[in-house]
């Protein structure tokens, strides 16, 4: 399989040229943000308050990592992705108002997210849901702790990685999103399964 | 009995359960991979592998999220009252959170993130009576997002198997690919609607492939694997290879107006470890420690 490798600051023309079913690779600033992180940064926005962290063409993973704090320095011990579908309800405002273009995340994202990232020229991809290990291994090193008063899983961590990866392209910036697929397939599934029960 | 040694077992039981998946659920995952045809499904099991093999190396929790924490206990006569062994589990989960470390996950309403595991009632202890004089302690750890998927439904008496598959079936569809499957997937039926969560979360706790006792629930766990395998899910919800890798049931006595079914998942990374203490001796079932 060919796996493509971006660097951050991430342009649209990397972004465009990928399709659903692509892998890549990441390296350079990667922030984590979940729940609390994503509802304080939009309620920033609202302010006009700049954020304490750089997002603008860069890269969001949903992640709550499993840290070490040593001395003044914090080791990421296990960092895999968190779900992304608690998210969706911020995504799509949280893309165009930070400049996000790629999210990592797993188990996808819906319409609303879609066609933000559509707009964007931005994509979603997938990593290993539960592979904290593999992952923390691509971290080089944490760069900055924002907003740990939140505690440690909702702070937003600032990481150096070096690539990345493999990243599944699940949703790309034409509007193609593999889990709405494979979900449409689940449900119809369902309605055979069921009807079988009879 | 010597409460040190209790102090010691308790670390130990909580760190093989971050760090290593018991040795039955490990061969499984294991065996999928191997059996795995397709290129999507045979390359998100080998990361999981992967992953499974570095945290070993590494003496790392395996996944970040090392969710809540709880103990089921098996407790003999003439052993340490409730209240010590409680106070032990509290004073060794804040240790082990620090050391191995696990990450902090104990939220209180208004006050947040303790950041040391314990927090209100939590860790919950499901204790159970014993006529022996041995301490048989699980600890198991439990992901967010395979317990925010979780499902509680009260069916009438009459809806019976069908209804009991069909509310299964649906609750699986539901969940896709938010839990990290392929999914155990435990299933308490009867009792009161509590007793129905406590089941279902008691059997993800079976091994592997072993089956209900009573013929009847062994055929509804062997057919609903098929079934739900045929959902079409697939590893991380990418839509191939296995959806769900076993289906247990559990079953308590239930009211004559009442079906209560409980369904817990498991993310593929289902984790527990157990330690048996005999008076001279204590094993590691789970993980066959020496």
């Amino acid at each position: 399989m060919a796996i493509y490798e971006l660097k951050t600051p991430i342009l649209a023309d990397q972004t465009k040229k990928l399709r659903v079913g692509d892998y890549i690779t990441i390296s350079g600033i990667i922030f984590t943000a979940r729940d609390e992180a994503h509802r304080r940064a939009l309620e920033y926005a609202k302010e006009n308050r700049p954020l304490p962290f750089d997002t603008q063409n860069g890269v969001l993973y949903h992640c709550g990592p499993n840290v070490r704090q040593v001395n003044s320095t914090w080791e990421i011990i296990s960092a895999g992705p968190t779900t992304s579908a608690r998210l969706e309800k911020f995504e799509a405002d949280f893309i165009k108002k930070f400049g996000i273009k790629v999210i990592i995340g797993k188990g996808g994202m819906a319409k609303q997210t879609e066609m933000a990232l559509k707009q964007c020229n931005a994509i979603y991809c997938a990593f290993t849901g539960g592979a904290g290990v593999l992952a923390a291994n691509f971290v080089q090193s944490v760069e900055q702790v924002a907003w740990i008063d939140l505690g440690i899983p909702e702070a937003v961590w600032v990481l150096n990685v070096q690539a990345f990866g493999p990243l599944f392209v699940a949703i790309d910036s034409h509007g193609n999103n593999i889990f709405t697929k494979i979900d449409n397939e689940i449900q119809k599934n369902k309605i055979l399964l069921l009807d079988q029960l009879k | 009995m010597d409460l040190n040694q209790l102090e010691t077992v308790i670390y130990r039981l909580l760190e093989l359960a971050a760090i290593q998946l018991p040795l039955t659920v490990e061969s499984q995952l294991l065996q999928k991979l191997e059996q795995e045809n397709s290129e999507l499904g045979y390359s998100q099991l080998f990361l999981i592998a992967e992953n499974l093999r570095l945290a070993k190396e590494l003496r790392r929790p395996l996944c970040q999220d090392t969710g809540l924490i709880s103990f089921f206990i098996r407790i003999g006569e003439n052993l340490p009252s409730y209240s010590t062994i409680r106070k032990i589990i509290q004073k060794i989960t804040e240790e082990a959170t620090r050391a191995i470390p696990l990450r902090p996950n104990a939220v209180n309403f208004f006050e947040g993130n303790t950041g040391t595991n314990v927090g209100r009632h939590l860790p919950w202890i499901f204790w159970e009576p014993s006529s022996d004089e041995s301490l048989e302690i699980t600890v198991q750890l439990k992901g967010g997002g395979s317990s925010n998927i979780a499902k509680l439904v009260m069916l009438e008496p009459l809806e019976g198997v069908q209804g009991i598959k069909r509310t299964i079936i649906q609750a699986v569809a539901e969940a896709g690919s938010k839990g990290c499957p392929p999914y155990t997937i435990g299933i308490g039926l009867g009792g009161t609607e509590d007793l129905a969560m406590i089941l279902a979360k008691k059997a993800l706790l079976t091994p592997p492939n072993k089956r209900n006792a009573q013929k009847e629930f062994e055929e509804m766990e062997l057919d609903l694997l098929q079934v739900l395998n045929s959902l079409k899910i697939g590893v991380m919800g990418l839509g191939a290879g296995p959806s769900v890798l076993d289906v247990h049931i559990l079953d308590a006595a239930r009211h004559p107006a009442s079906l209560p079914v409980g369904i817990s998942f498991s993310c593929w990374a289902l984790r527990y470890a157990t330690a048996h203490i005999f008076e001279n001796e204590i094993t590691y079932p789970s993980h066959e420690v020496i």
